[in-house]
C-alpha cells in the first residue's frame, strides 16, 4: 500500500494511540508513549510488522502513544494507513 | 482576655522577625487547606525578602498549588523538604533532582511520633488557622476558610519551638477548638488564608466504568466473606471512584443485614457522613475533610468527631488505626512480596507519598489493596516496586478485577484465604495476576535510574525502609 495522502486514526485516551502519517520518499517512524521506558521495542516492532503486512515501503509514521496494547497499536496503524492510501476515503 | 491579644502581630514578616527564624532552621505546615492552601507561599516569600537562607521545610504535604516553593529553592532559601506525600508537579522537580539533600518522606502516624520522640524537631510551625479568638485558640471548623479538622497541625503546635497561627477570621471567644491557645506564639491576621473549593480531592462521583465496579464489588465480597462485617464494624477506605464504589456496596449490605458499624476513619468524604446520618455508622473519626459536606458535618453533628494525627495513625500511642477492622487502600505497584508503592510511577517520578497508608495496613485486621491489574498497559503487579511504600507483611489482600490474590507469605491469612474460596470468589496467586497482565501488555522493561538518593522512606516507626533514586538524564 502506498501513503498517498496525509491521514490519522485513534485518539489521545489513556490505553489507546493517536497514529498519523503522511507521504514521504523514505520510511521514517517516530514514537512518543507514556510507556516508552518499559515498551518501546515492543510498539517500534508493533508498528513495523503492520507497516510490512500492508507493504508499506515509504512514509512518515508518527506514534503518540498512552500506553495501548500491541492490538490496538496495529489496528490504529493499518486504519490510518488505510485512510492514507489510494483505497481510503 | 484583652491581655492575650498582644499575640497579635501586624504581618508575616513580623512574625517571622518576633519567632526568631534564622540560617539553616527548620519550619512547618500542615495541608488541611490542601490544594487551596495560601499559606505557605505566602510564609515563603515572605522568608526570602528577610534574606533567609537554607530552611528545611516540614510540611504534612505538598501539593501542586506550592509549586512556587521550586523557585525558593532554586534561589536558595529553601534547601530540605520533609513530607507524607507530595504532589506530581514538586515530585517531578524532586526526581529529576532539584535538592541537594534527599527529601525526607514520612507517614501520617510517623511525622507526629517522631515529633514526639524528639527525632523530628521544628523550630517554628506556621499554622493556617481559619478561625482564631482572643485566647489564641483555633479551630478549622467555621470561618470563611473553614477546613474542618486541623488534625495535622496539632503536633506541631505541640512541640515546635515557636508557633505562628495565621488566620483570616479573629473572634472573639471559641467553644470547640481544634489547637490550643496555649500553644499559640503569635497570631497573624490576613486577608484569605486560602480557598476552601481547593480542599476537594479525588472524586465524589462513584465510578461507573465497568473495571472500576468489578474491582469494587470484589473488595465489598471480600470484607463480608471475612467475617469482619457484623455489628461494630470499623471501615476506612479513600477518595477514589472505586474505592467509593466499594463503600457503596459495603453500605447496600449493611443496610440488608441490619448491621451498626462503630466508625468510619480518616479522611472524610460526604459519602461517609450519608453513612453516619443513616445511622450505619455511630461516629466518625476526621484527621482531615476531603470535601465541603465533610466540613459542615464536623460543625454540626457531635458524632462527627475531630482527631489528632496522633489520635489518628500515632505509633507511640493506642491510635485509631489500631481498631480499623477493614481498610481499603490504593497502589501505584504491587510486588510479589506484597510490597506496595505509592511514592512513585512506574518511571521512577515521585506522585505521592504513604499519607497514611502504611500505618493503615499496619494498623488494621484486614488491608485490602484495590487496584486495576494494568494501567495504561503497565501491570501492577511486578517483581520489585519501585519504592517500598508500605511493607508487604502488613497487607492482607489484593483486588483486581481479574483476581483476588490472599497474602500468605507471611505464614498468615490461611483461614481468611479458606474463607474466600468458600464463598467461590476468583481467588488466585499473586503470581497469576502478574501472568495474566504481562500475557495482554507483554514484559515491561526494568526500570534504570541515576544511584543519586532524592528522597528517603521513613517508616512510621522511624527506621529507613527504602530509598528514592533520581530518575536518569537529568
Amino acid at each position: 500500500m502506498e501513503i498517498i495522502r496525509k491521514a490519522w486514526a485513534g485518539t489521545g485516551e489513556s490505553s489507546d494511540a493517536y497514529v498519523l502519517v503522511s507521504p514521504a520518499n523514505t520510511l521514517e517512524i517516530e514514537i512518543s508513549s507514556v510507556v516508552y521506558n518499559q515498551y518501546a521495542k515492543a510498539i517500534d516492532k508493533a508498528v513495523r510488522e503492520t507497516l510490512a503486512d500492508l507493504g508499506v515501503e515509504k512514509g512518515t509514521i508518527t506514534i503518540n502513544d498512552k500506553g495501548a496494547l500491541d492490538c490496538v497499536i496495529q489496528a490504529r496503524v493499518e486504519t490510518a494507513i488505510k485512510r492514507a492510501s489510494e483505497a481510503g476515503v | 482576655m484583652e491581655f492575650q491579644m498582644n499575640k497579635v502581630v501586624d504581618s508575616i514578616q513580623q512574625a517571622i522577625k518576633a519567632s526568631g527564624l534564622k540560617d539553616g532552621m527548620t519550619i512547618s505546615f500542615h495541608h488541611h487547606m490542601r490544594n487551596g492552601d495560601y499559606v505557605m507561599n505566602m510564609v515563603l516569600d515572605a522568608i526570602a525578602q528577610a534574606g533567609i537562607k537554607d530552611i528545611t521545610v516540614n510540611a504534612s504535604s505538598f501539593f501542586d498549588v506550592h509549586a512556587p516553593i521550586l523557585d525558593h529553592i532554586r534561589n536558595g532559601v529553601v534547601t530540605g523538604l520533609e513530607c507524607n506525600y507530595m504532589s506530581s508537579l514538586i515530585g517531578k522537580a524532586v526526581s529529576e533532582g532539584i535538592l541537594e539533600k534527599p527529601v525526607v518522606f514520612r507517614s501520617h502516624g510517623g511525622r507526629p511520633s517522631d515529633m514526639e520522640k524528639g527525632t523530628s524537631h521544628i523550630d517554628v510551625a506556621f499554622v493556617a488557622a481559619p478561625t482564631c479568638d482572643w485566647s489564641s485558640n483555633c479551630t478549622g471548623r467555621i470561618g470563611k476558610s473553614a477546613c474542618g479538622p486541623m488534625g495535622y497541625a496539632v503536633s506541631d503546635a505541640m512541640y515546635a519551638d515557636k508557633v505562628v497561627a495565621i488566620t483570616d477570621n479573629l473572634v472573639e471567644k471559641l467553644d470547640d477548638i481544634s489547637i490550643d491557645g496555649k500553644y499559640i506564639d503569635f497570631i497573624v491576621n490576613v486577608d484569605q488564608i486560602g480557598d476552601p473549593k481547593g480542599i476537594v480531592s479525588g472524586t465524589t462521583q462513584i465510578t461507573r466504568d465497568p473495571v472500576g465496579l468489578r474491582m469494587a464489588e470484589n473488595a465489598a465480597k471480600v470484607i463480608k466473606a471475612s467475617g469482619l462485617l457484623k455489628d461494630g464494624f470499623s471501615f476506612q477506605t479513600g477518595a477514589g471512584g472505586a474505592t467509593l464504589a466499594a463503600s457503596k456496596f459495603v453500605r447496600e449490605m449493611m443496610i440488608k443485614e441490619g448491621i451498626q458499624g462503630s466508625f468510619c476513619l480518616g479522611g472524610i468524604t460526604s459519602y461517609m457522613v450519608q453513612m453516619l446520618h443513616e445511622g450505619l455508622f455511630k461516629e466518625l473519626l476526621d484527621v482531615q475533610c476531603f470535601d465541603l459536606d465533610a466540613v459542615r458535618s464536623l460543625s454540626e453533628d457531635s458524632n462527627h468527631k475531630e482527631i489528632t494525627a496522633s489520635e489518628y495513625a500515632g505509633v507511640c500511642c493506642d491510635s485509631a488505626v489500631n481498631h480499623l477492622d477493614a481498610a481499603l487502600l490504593g497502589a501505584t505497584q504491587v510486588d510479589l512480596d506484597f510490597n506496595v508503592n505509592v511514592h512513585t510511577d512506574s518511571n521512577g517520578y515521585i506522585i505521592g507519598g504513604s499519607g497514611g497508608h502504611s500505618d493503615v495496613a499496619a494498623g488494621s485486621k484486614l488491608c485490602i489493596i484495590i487496584a486495576p491489574l494494568t494501567r495504561a498497559r503497565l501491570p501492577l503487579v511486578v517483581d520489585r516496586v519501585v519504592t517500598i511504600s508500605t511493607p508487604g507483611n502488613t497487607i492482607d489482600v489484593l483486588v483486581t478485577q481479574r483476581g483476588i490474590a490472599v497474602n500468605t507469605k507471611y505464614g498468615k491469612n490461611k483461614e481468611l484465604k479458606q474463607r474466600l474460596i468458600d464463598a467461590h470468589l476468583p481467588i488466585m496467586e499473586i503470581e497469576d495476576l502478574k501472568r495474566i497482565a504481562e500475557q495482554y501488555s507483554g514484559v515491561p522493561s526494568p526500570l534504570e535510574t541515576s544511584d543519586r538518593v532524592v528522597g528517603n522512606v521513613i517508616y512510621r516507626d522511624g527506621t529507613q525502609i527504602d530509598t528514592i533514586k533520581m530518575v536518569l538524564g537529568n
